[in-house]
């Protein structure tokens, strides 16, 4: 089969590139239709922002006395809640530029850890984005719907804590075993689903939500009875110095070696998909399952293996969670990272260099609200309406190619899930 | 196409226009401008509990003027703890107030790195390490911080109030607790609800029974949670199986499940917690016998008044029934079912409590 397969693609090469540069001029939209559509989701927003903003309202009620207040007032409303958002997700312009000029004249590094603080943060959120939309990602190139990724990032959350603070092991050990603890645990925990969908062909979409509950649960069980800590509290002990991801800045900049673990997995998935008989394999089940069964793949075998690699970037992600950020597990210690994974791989086309753009954006929006409730005193969950309209926005292109008057393309069809059955 | 773009670009030119004329913002750095801060944790500002109650205490600083700017920003999850403080020493804040023991930690790396600013942290206070721990990972602080203030509640006073009144008033015999999870700042509420049925006992040579909690063993009820109000449902059904007819849940918005079914089924009465349920929960008047406040409102208030004079101090601050800050509420629409000795007595044992010849420890003989 694979040797087969090196021939056929050894003189692919030509022949593939004649067909792509043909479909050259729009190329561009791969690129143009996922920014339109966040471009969209913020105006949108904009909208939602203005109409729920009392003071705005009020603005509005004396209109007639003052339309040019009531005017200005809501686009300064718009301006100092995005304005917030920026400065809060990438840093104030302003503040950076100082902080560089006080480093020259005085040599002084305070100023420049406050002005690289959110950008800093913005890519701690990310982490977590990325690693478990990668998992949403693969699954998606099977053809599979991983819904579970929330429970798998949360096992592997447990178990990596549970080897960082039982062992005591030197760094060089005790990491790369705590980080292997939460792939392992969450490709696990994917198994399942994975091995009753191939063997009896139960939905995954089903199974994996099932597999969600249950992680929920046992996680409070274990927090309040065999991974309490000591003291009250419900919640694990923290993890020892040596299992921990290095922070590459003092505090409070948490940036650390989390973020590069989650690049390099991202360059593995691109190497796994595209440059393997895996990877053909996984795109060719997804593509065409039947086929692929006729073409001599074992499709079950790869329906569990493509799960289990799934729930072992899930559970790394809340590996690195534990190790780089918190050091603890908690109850509420997912922010909902594994269902806003799905979101992150539909917006990345489930292409892996697509999942980290998408995946900084996403953890962008998400840090730079907390500046935005905090200084423009709009309510964090706007941050989700808009996600959740650019993710709408993504689903339908209809509407982006309407608004904007843009051509559909015939290459442009990507089949992410099947329905039920077949 | 081209069109949509200059509109486009008018609107933007417009935009930066007009935004320019507009209030400008508060500035907190300076000495006599006083900003507030309040971090959630994952209950959110709208818990109906300890997270509302806190802002609550912010909000009537602002509405006094007090204090120039009172924010708040809600917790998603625990990572979000350590980002949200560090955001409003950002902006220079002048007290960050944190909400419940899960940011014990955080609170404290936070106030030691952060000596000038304010911080009070509700339901915990430091020293919080025990032997072993290792200070800036298992816990906060050896010792008291300075700039700290834990604002703890002695809310098994006013509960003990409650328990009494709950044994006096019940026709099955039988009363009953149970709590969301298993941390002092609930079993205290539970602890003297006990109390005060152990106590009218004694009192009265009665036999009133208490379900759900026994302070000795440390064996009760619990949800697990402190949000399914389905959970609050179902452990007031089995509570009024075995025979109880008066529930005090310690489980936040969870207790509201109960007292819908105490409405539905006329067969039990509920005394809320935190806060006077009459006025938060209005719907269930009908079966509110009594509320036992925990004034969470008033601590944050306090403190907040005195950063303001120049008075904070930090360490902790315990309040008690002596200083009003926890107390049962009135009995409003039962105020004509409970019978005037009842009242008296309750009236002499909350002077009691005040002056500490009546301690709820004594009474649980520990």
């Amino acid at each position: 089969m694979s040797a087969k397969e090196t021939k056929t693609s050894k003189a692919k090469p030509r022949k593939e590139k004649d067909l792509q540069d043909k479909k050259r001029p729009g190329a561009w939209q791969v690129i143009a239709m996922p920014l339109l559509a966040v471009l969209t989701g913020l105006l949108v927003g904009a909208i939602v922002i203005v109409v729920t903003d009392a003071r705005v309202i009020a603005a509005y009620r004396n209109f007639f006395q003052d339309p040019l207040g009531a005017i200005g007032l809501t686009f300064q409303t718009i301006l100092v809640a995005y304005g917030a958002l920026f400065s809060g997700a990438l840093g104030s312009p302003e503040r950076i530029f100082l902080a560089f000029e006080r480093l020259f004249t005085t040599g002084e590094t305070d100023g420049l850890v406050r002005a690289f603080w959110p950008l800093s943060e913005s890519l701690v959120a990310a982490t977590p984005y990325m690693l478990a939309g990668l998992a949403v990602a693969i699954g998606f190139k099977a053809g599979l719907f991983n819904i579970g990724a929330e429970g798998q990032f949360l096992m592997g959350a447990l178990g990596s804590a549970w080897i960082g603070y039982t062992f005591h092991l030197p760094w060089y050990l005790h990491l790369p075993l705590a980080l292997l603890g939460g792939a392992v645990a969450g490709a696990l925990w994917a198994a399942v689903p994975g091995y009753l969908k191939a063997t009896t062909g139960a939905h995954e979409v089903v199974n994996t939500i099932m597999m969600n509950w249950i992680s929920f649960r046992l996680s409070d069980w274990l927090l309040n009875g065999p991974m309490k800590a000591t003291g009250y509290r419900p919640i694990t002990p923290v993890v020892d110095s040596t299992a921990t991801l290095p922070r590459f800045f003092p505090d409070p900049i948490r940036l650390n070696l989390g973020f590069i673990v989650a690049l390099a997995a991202a360059a593995l998935v691109y190497w796994l998909l595209f440059k393997t008989t895996f990877g053909f394999e996984v795109r060719a089940v997804g593509t065409n399952p039947d086929a692929s069964k006729y073409a001599g793949i074992n499709v079950p075998r790869n329906i569990v293996l493509v799960m289990m690699l799934s729930g072992a970037l899930a559970g790394l992600g809340g590996a690195t969670q534990v190790l780089g950020v918190d050091h603890w597990v908690g109850q509420g210690f997912s922010a909902g990272y594994g269902f806003d994974s799905i979101a992150i791989a539909l917006l990345g086309k489930s292409h892996p260099v697509g999942v980290i753009l998408s995946a900084l954006l996403w953890g962008a929006l998400r840090n730079g609200a907390t500046r935005m409730q905090s200084m423009a005193g709009i309510p964090i969950d706007i941050i989700s309406i808009i996600q959740g309209l650019v993710i709408v926005f993504i689903a339908a292109p209809v509407i982006i190619r309407w608004l904007y008057r843009i051509r559909t393309l015939e290459t442009e069809k990507v089949v992410l899930t099947r329905g039920w059955g077949k | 196409m081209k069109k949509l773009y200059s509109i486009m670009a008018v609107l933007l030119a417009a935009v930066l226009l007009l935004s320019a004329c507009g209030p400008r913002a508060v500035d907190c750095s300076a000495d006599d401008v006083y900003c507030v801060g309040q971090v959630t944790d994952l209950g959110g500002i709208d818990d109906k509990s300890f997270n509302a109650s806190a802002w609550r205490g912010v909000q009537n600083a602002l509405d006094d003027d007090l204090i120039a700017s009172g924010k708040y920003l809600e917790s998603q999850g625990q990572s979000d703890y350590a980002r949200n403080i560090q955001q409003f020493l950002d902006e220079n804040t002048d007290l960050i107030v944190t909400v419940g023991f899960l940011l014990g930690v955080d609170t404290a790396k936070a106030a030691t790195a952060n000596p000038n600013t304010y911080f009070a942290i509700v339901d915990y206070s430091y020293p919080d390490c025990w032997p072993g721990a290792v200070v800036g990972t298992d816990c906060g602080s050896d010792v008291e911080i300075p700039n700290v203030r834990g604002l703890t509640f002695q809310t098994d006073q006013a509960a003990f109030l409650a328990g009494y009144l709950a044994a006096g008033m019940t026709q099955t015999g039988k009363v009953g607790t149970y709590g969301g999870i298993q941390i002092p700042p609930v079993t205290i509420f539970m602890d003297g609800f006990q109390a005060g049925v152990m106590y009218y006992n004694q009192q009265h040579g009665a036999n009133v029974q208490l379900v759900g909690w026994d302070a000795a063993t440390g064996q009760g009820l619990f949800t697990g949670n402190f949000e399914s109000t389905d959970d609050g449902r179902a452990f007031a059904e089995s509570l009024m199986q075995e025979g109880v007819d008066i529930i005090m849940p310690v489980a936040g918005p969870v207790g509201l499940g109960s007292a819908a079914v105490c409405q539905e089924t006329g067969g039990c009465l509920i005394i809320g917690v935190d806060a006077d349920w009459y006025d938060t929960a209005p719907e269930y008047r009908s079966v509110l016998l009594t509320s036992v406040l925990k004034k969470i409102d008033v601590a944050v208030y306090d403190t907040i008044q005195d950063m303001v004079n120049g008075q904070f101090t930090g360490g902790t601050a315990v309040y008690t029934i002596a200083d009003g800050g926890v107390d049962i509420a009135p009995y409003h629409d039962f105020d004509n079912q409970v019978p005037a000795s009842l009242k008296a007595e309750i009236e002499q044992l909350r002077q009691q409590l005040i002056d500490g010849t009546l301690t709820v420890n004594g009474v649980l003989g520990r």
